[in-house]
């Protein structure tokens, strides 16, 4: 695998992480954040986080893998 | 006639015909059918994926589980995330493939990778089996929809029928493009109706999101943690669920087809990108559920919620706006649907399976008649034997995920056999299959689902490991 991809693929490990495997410690309602309650704001914040998760692992692909003619938009 | 039958009418209506004229000038080969010349960009692919994300169910079912069920709707919010992050590298890797030997479809990529025709057909009919309940749930909702918007005036068989007049006519005669244009003026209703319920009957009945919140919190503590108003869906349930469902999302034939139809990989990982900001909506349709909870209780149908509050909170018109979004909600899914059950059955399973040297415009001829079978068979089952196929549609998400190890070991491990993916995927479905049947599911508080993928990839591997890759199944 490239190195750019093996770097992109820990920014992108923190949802599974996040929204998956830590579930069992944040089923919890207190303390309500931002009007949510704690577990429905966690999931919130995950999700809204994600797509600046991914803009740095597309950033990491950029600078360390070699260009590809092909991936030009 | 009343507003809101000038609104829901009028906007299936001119929908349709955008579909229809999004097909001028194409001509209609196998490739603008089923891939749109492997032409759309960032934008038209975002919309044509939230096009088929975004279903009846994103109306009625979510808001129907967080009244029902509570935190347990909020694996909905999840697994789309998930997926998401994972299509970020593999999308596009699938798209070189696609783009290099000419694939269609999601069996195209077995018969390629595994150099079996027979495991092709097999993944064909799995996909079938599992998109006409998923086709027939979208029908069903489009009438309740719009019998419900429309204070009963149109009778949901009537509004069945004029939709799937209308939906098979710009697929057949615009392809995928037209499902994509159509998926505009979809995406922009759907929007608009979510964003103005979803905030609006929080503000109406309690003053704001949050204090609708605190007044749930006091009356329904149970609702906002797992397992909700279930005895079932607890954690364990809720992080198996989302873990198969997050891998099986891109494995539904539709979904894995469309990724053929970016312009270039690039596109497609652009897309991923921006893809979960598509999730935050489905926040607001749980506001709109948890409020209904509060406001009218004891529905006996839970699918009602979304309207019952929209019916009780706003001027009738406003219904046939939310019915007008609503049956579109309906048609762009279905003709992504039946577009691809259809391409399935000619390309995959009468010319990969029974004539080989079918030309390609016999398959799209035969494309174009499975559109109308396929409507059909999902018309007939819609209208006369509704309960029936509850199991099927279960087993439709359970069923799909089963192609992961298949998908995903194909592209980045070459000692993966065809031998591997048989066993894997054959044992992947008998335990889905067995444990719905014995309604077993979930499993040890696990999703049936998930415990079939589990021994499905750890037979995929193993037998793999003790068979012999094939020199010609190795090509990437």
């Amino acid at each position: 695998m490239r190195k750019g991809t093996r770097l992109a693929l820990i920014p992108a490990a923190l949802p599974f992480l996040a929204l998956v495997f830590a579930l069992p410690l944040v089923n919890r309602r207190e303390p309500f954040v931002l009007g949510l309650p704690f577990l429905l704001f966690w999931i919130v914040a995950w999700v809204a986080a994600t797509p600046l998760l991914l803009l740095l692992a597309y950033r990491l692909e950029k600078k360390f893998n070699p260009p590809d003619e092909e991936d030009r938009p | 006639m009343n507003p809101a039958l000038l609104i829901i009418f009028g906007t299936i209506i001119l929908s349709s015909l955008l579909g229809v004229f999004a097909g001028r000038r194409v001509p209609m080969n196998l490739e603008n059918w089923a891939v749109g010349g492997r032409r759309f960009g960032v934008i038209i692919i975002w919309l044509l994926m939230a096009g088929e994300v975004y279903t009846t169910f994103t109306f009625l079912g979510a808001s129907g589980w967080a009244y029902s069920k509570g935190a347990p709707a909020f694996y909905i919010l999840v697994y789309g995330t998930l997926a998401y992050t994972l299509s970020f590298f593999i999308l596009p890797v699938l798209w070189r493939i696609g783009k290099k030997h000419g694939l269609h479809t999601q069996p195209d990529y077995f018969i390629h990778r595994y150099g079996s025709r027979g495991l092709g057909v097999f993944v064909a009919l799995i996909g079938v089996v599992c998109l006409v309940p998923y086709l027939e749930l979208q029908l069903a909702g489009l009438g309740f929809i719009v019998n419900i918007a429309s204070r009963g005036a149109i009778s949901a068989p009537l509004a069945i029928i004029l939709s799937f007049v209308l939906t098979c006519v710009f697929v057949l005669t615009s392809g995928i493009k037209g499902a994509a244009w159509v998926a505009v003026v979809k995406d922009v209703l759907m929007l608009v109706a979510v964003g103005v319920v979803g905030l609006g009957v929080p503000l109406i009945y309690f003053g704001g999101v949050g204090k609708m919140l605190k007044a749930l919190s006091a009356s329904f503590p149970a609702h906002l943690v797992f397992p909700g108003a279930t005895a079932h869906m607890d954690v364990a349930w809720v992080m198996s669920t989302c873990l198969m469902t997050g891998l099986g999302f891109y494995m539904w034939p539709h979904m894995f087809g469309s990724a053929f139809s970016a312009k270039s990989a690039e596109t497609i990982k652009r897309n991923a990108i921006i893809m979960p900001l598509y999730q935050i909506p489905i926040l607001l349709v749980f506001f709109v559920g948890f409020t209904a909870l509060l406001v009218v209780p004891g529905l006996s149908n839970p699918d009602t919620a979304f309207l019952s509050i929209v019916d009780k909170a706003y001027p009738s018109w406003f219904m046939g706006f939310v019915g007008a979004a609503g049956a579109v909600t309906a048609m762009v899914p279905s003709a992504i649907l039946v577009l691809f059950a259809a391409t399935l059955l000619s390309k995959n399973v009468y010319q990969a399976g029974f004539n080989p040297r079918a030309s390609e415009t016999t398959v799209l001829r035969l494309s174009k008649a499975m559109v109308l079978v396929v409507m059909v068979a999902a018309l007939v089952l819609t209208l006369f034997f509704p309960n029936e196929l509850v199991k099927l549609l279960i087993f439709g998400y359970d069923g799909v995920s089963q192609f992961f190890p298949g998908v995903v070991l194909g592209l980045f491990w070459k000692r993966v056999t065809r031998t591997g993916v048989w066993t894997g995927l054959a044992a992947g479905e008998a335990v889905v299959v067995a444990l719905i049947v014995a309604g077993r599911d979930p499993f040890l508080g696990l999703n049936a689902g998930f415990v079939g993928l589990a021994v499905n990839a750890a037979l995929t591997v193993g037998v793999s490991l003790l068979t012999a890759p094939k020199r010609a199944e190795a090509a990437g």
